[in-house]
């Protein structure tokens, strides 16, 4: 009983601190995003092309702390830059593994680059920031940017809405659709700006290495649990942004988790649960 | 012989040592590895060697343990997942895959953040650290990597089969499933090794860069893996010679040069107008 009473004093208290109320309210936008961008990445099997985001998320951002200008200049710039670029290359606007691969390998030699000239640029403090890029800092946002970030992620939502149902029957049936009158090519290409967008917002959260945790398991646990496409991608919503919640309150009542690793274990575990889960509770 | 004032350093005979190593074993096993079309997979074996590290340093036990052990790991847990799924789609595995890579991050950045090790640390298991091999390292290197090799030389044949064509294969009594697994279990040694010098992160650029061009010049399997082979050892020397004589890290030019060898290749067949003779299990994999 006063663990109960506990429990809900610590989470009030919780919310008392500034900064994880901005974590809080960030982090709604940014799994709302991602749960639904994830969706529709995993239906499309492009969870290859998010991982090519993130590495290029992380070069964008090295390059603008290299360069001196603001990091989400660098960051949005370089994803969105890369993520339609992939949709102009590719055929019917989904590039092939090996070109993406070897984009990114590229990508990577690039971000190595512009690390050790901004190590080497004698700003001093300076691990901190790329360590930052790469794992996220959730918990270090203003109360502006995680508002910023909220609006994004709920622009890159009512983006996705609105082209939800087109973009469904592209993903499944992409003949079909195109004989349908849909445009299929244009879809694909709008699609992989907004996962570049959701690459460059989630990369402020949980960190460019991390993020495609946040794309991929709740999106797959929702695959799992129904194959209806409304209630997927509720749920696949819901799993996200429940986990940056039960994440952030993890890291709060144990501080040595970093949010970030929080988040991707819960997003995690709750892919592993609907895998397990039997086949008759399915609603397949 | 500019060589000469290079190799008179022993660190940097050992890195060109090294660095040959990892480039003759990346060569055949990304061969293999793009012909199947697992870049993501292998992708994600690459990054679970730093949680690996970044654990075993917490326990204090030798890296080189973590490194294997987890990507061996990884390897097994893609590997056997992959086939059981009721409905063993691209989709499903890709989805398995992301998560397994971003569950070993976050495990990785968690270990590191115990270990309250310093940052320098943490970008040199990301990034590596070419330049301070040990002779230690190398021999185990050698070890390790022509064991690799004669693993894969063992199977070579029937792993291009099964890639190539995975049902007539299977139809011909061929244990496409065991060959799939053991398949990514080898890449797992083999990049565990190869990021203990390359770092997590640059590693995959080796695996995928010589490879790749080398099926975009030829569709014939020993000629390719002897090119993505010879591609992968010059782009990793010239890449150790720039490196040398700028201010700049080593991975970046060795990434340069293998993707410029790629865009290279990739323009002249365009010119020639030939189309892809690369083996087409590929087309079939890349499909829809």
């Amino acid at each position: 009983m006063t663990a109960a009473i506990d429990h809900v004093a610590g989470l009030a208290s919780m919310l008392s601190h500034p900064f994880m109320r901005n974590a809080f309210v960030a982090g709604t936008g940014i799994g709302a995003c991602c749960g639904l961008v994830g969706y529709f990445v995993v239906l499309r099997g492009q969870l290859f092309t998010g991982d090519a985001l993130s590495h290029v998320a992380l070069t964008g951002a090295l390059a603008a702390l290299a360069a001196g200008v603001d990091l989400r200049l660098g960051l949005f710039g370089a994803t969105i830059a890369v993520g339609v670029g992939m949709g102009l290359l590719g055929r019917s606007a989904r590039a092939d593994d090996v070109v993406i691969g070897s984009v990114f390998a590229w990508m990577m030699g690039l971000g190595v680059l512009f690390l050790s000239i901004y190590a080497t640029g004698g700003s001093g403090a300076n691990g901190t920031a790329g360590v930052s890029v790469l794992f996220g800092s959730i918990l270090g946002l203003s109360a502006t940017a995680s508002w910023t970030a909220a609006l994004v992620g709920a622009g890159v939502c009512l983006a996705i809405v609105a082209v939800a149902r087109p973009l469904l029957f592209a993903s499944v049936d992409e003949a079909v659709a195109a004989a349908a009158g849909v445009p299929i090519r244009l879809l694909g290409i709008a699609f992989l700006g907004l996962v570049g967008v959701t690459a460059a917002e989630t990369t402020e959260a949980v960190g460019a290495l991390l993020l495609l945790g946040l794309l991929a398991a709740p999106a797959a646990a929702a695959h799992r649990l129904t194959t209806r496409p409304g209630r997927g991608i509720a749920v696949s919503t819901a799993l996200a942004v429940g986990s940056v919640w039960a994440g952030l309150a993890l890291s709060y009542a144990a501080p040595s988790l970093p949010p970030s690793f929080s988040i991707i274990a819960v997003a995690t575990s709750l892919f592993v649960l609907a895998q397990a889960l039997p086949a008759k509770t399915r609603a397949f | 012989m500019i060589a000469g004032g290079i190799l008179s350093y022993p660190f940097m005979v050992n890195a060109f040592e090294a660095g040959t190593i990892v480039a003759v074993v990346c060569g055949a096993m990304g061969w293999f590895m793009v012909l199947r079309r697992q870049t993501f997979a292998g992708h994600t074996l690459a990054v679970v060697g730093f949680p690996g590290a970044a654990g075993a340093i917490l326990l204090g036990i030798s890296a080189g343990i973590g490194y294997v052990a987890f990507c061996a790991g990884a390897a097994l847990i893609i590997g056997a997942a992959a086939g059981t799924a009721e409905s063993p789609s691209y989709q499903d595995e890709s989805a398995l895959i992301g998560t397994v890579q971003a569950m070993a991050l976050a495990l990785g950045f968690l270990f590191v953040g115990l270990y309250h090790g310093n940052l320098t640390g943490l970008t040199g298991l990301l990034f590596g650290s070419f330049l301070g091999i040990t002779r230690g390292q190398v021999a185990a290197l050698l070890l390790i990597g022509s064991g690799a090799m004669i693993a894969l030389g063992l199977i070579g044949r029937r792993l291009l089969y099964a890639s190539v064509d995975p049902d007539v294969a299977g139809a011909a009594g061929l244990p496409v499933r065991a060959l799939a697994i053991g398949f990514l279990v080898l890449l797992g040694i083999a990049v565990a090794e190869a990021c203990q010098i390359t770092g997590s992160l640059l590693v995959f650029a080796l695996l995928v860069l010589p490879p790749a061009t080398a099926q975009v010049i030829t569709g014939r399997p020993a000629i390719g893996i002897g090119i993505g082979i010879l591609l992968g050892v010059a782009v990793t020397w010239a890449g150790l010679v720039a490196a040398f004589y700028s201010p700049y890290p080593p991975g970046f030019y060795i990434t340069t040069f293998g993707f410029g060898a790629y865009v290279v290749a990739r323009v002249a067949r365009g010119i020639n107008g030939r189309r892809s003779r690369a083996p087409t299990a590929a087309a079939a994999a890349a499909g829809p």
